[in-house]
């Protein structure tokens, strides 16, 4: 099945996206943070799914989106943040922040252009190529293989790294009986 | 409009990455420093995934440990909120100075 619309569905999906970021970093009420952070997550797992990434996809929406956004909505409902919402929202040394992530921002732009002008940069004439629509029957089966045989001992170390994220929010969240 | 690259899903994952680095040093409220943090893990994820669409399924498996990673580090970074919660009464950055001199 050859793919429709890809452009519109990028730039809807991106415009989506970056609509959501701008919204967390500056929204008042930490719940619509929240839910914006919800809107980005499900557009970049939409441009995963424009990227043949099925199986990450759906790892995006049921993990991120369904799990740690859930957690995050949990943890503002038990943290209350009624007197916060009127205070100063941004904090003491927020210019030189901005400037330093402006900063960032520019040094990106300086690497696009620095590249975009070099007329011997293969790597990036092959980032602008357009992509070819390709018949994928078995990302999920062939990302499984790969996670089981080459990724086996990351695998394990991830688990590893879960069972001790667990008992540590536990010990960290528990009440202090004394 | 041009054909889409990967080129293009880089610029979206840069603006992205520039927004949660934005939101991490510019916010005075914890949780939505967090939120920031998952952000910028949004944006490498999707960097991640753009390269393997062409260069084979390994950044696909990466992008899968990331977003794993950034799971255990929200549990573990909301439990120690909850405990400075617990102590203070206040969620913000300007006021974690209990160990300033």
């Amino acid at each position: 099945m050859q793919p429709v619309a890809t452009t519109f569905f990028f730039y809807m999906l991106s415009g989506i996206a970056v609509l959501g970021g701008i919204l967390v970093i500056t929204r008042r009420n930490a719940v619509h943070s929240a839910l914006a952070l919800i809107l980005t997550l499900l557009s970049v797992a939409g441009l995963y799914l424009m990227l043949y990434a099925p199986f990450v996809a759906g790892v995006q929406i049921i993990l991120y989106a369904g799990g740690i956004m859930v957690l995050f909505l949990f943890v503002i409902m038990l943290v209350n943040l009624e007197k916060s919402q009127k205070e100063e929202q941004f904090n003491k040394i927020w210019l030189i922040g901005l400037l330093g992530a402006l900063g960032l921002g520019a040094l990106f732009v300086g690497v696009f252009v620095r590249s975009a002008r070099s007329s011997n940069d293969i790597f990036f004439q092959l980032l602008r190529r357009p992509l070819v629509a390709f018949a994928d029957e078995s990302n999920t089966q062939a990302v499984g293989q790969m996670l089981y045989q080459n990724y086996l001992f990351a695998f394990e170390i991830a688990s590893l790294l879960l069972l001790v994220a667990i008992i540590g929010a536990v010990v960290m969240a528990k009440k202090r009986i004394n | 409009m041009a054909e889409i690259g990967i080129l293009h899903y880089l610029i979206v994952a840069a603006l992205l990455f520039i927004l949660g680095v934005i939101g991490v040093l510019t916010r005075r409220n914890v949780v939505i420093v967090l939120m920031s943090i998952e952000l910028i893990l949004n944006a490498v994820n999707l960097n991640l995934v753009a390269f393997s669409r062409m260069w084979g399924l390994h950044g696909q498996v990466f992008s899968i440990f990331v977003i794993t990673d950034a799971a255990a580090e929200a549990a573990v970074g909301l439990g120690i909120l909850i405990a400075f919660f617990r102590n203070k009464e206040t969620v913000n950055v300007d006021e974690v100075d209990l160990m300033k001199w």
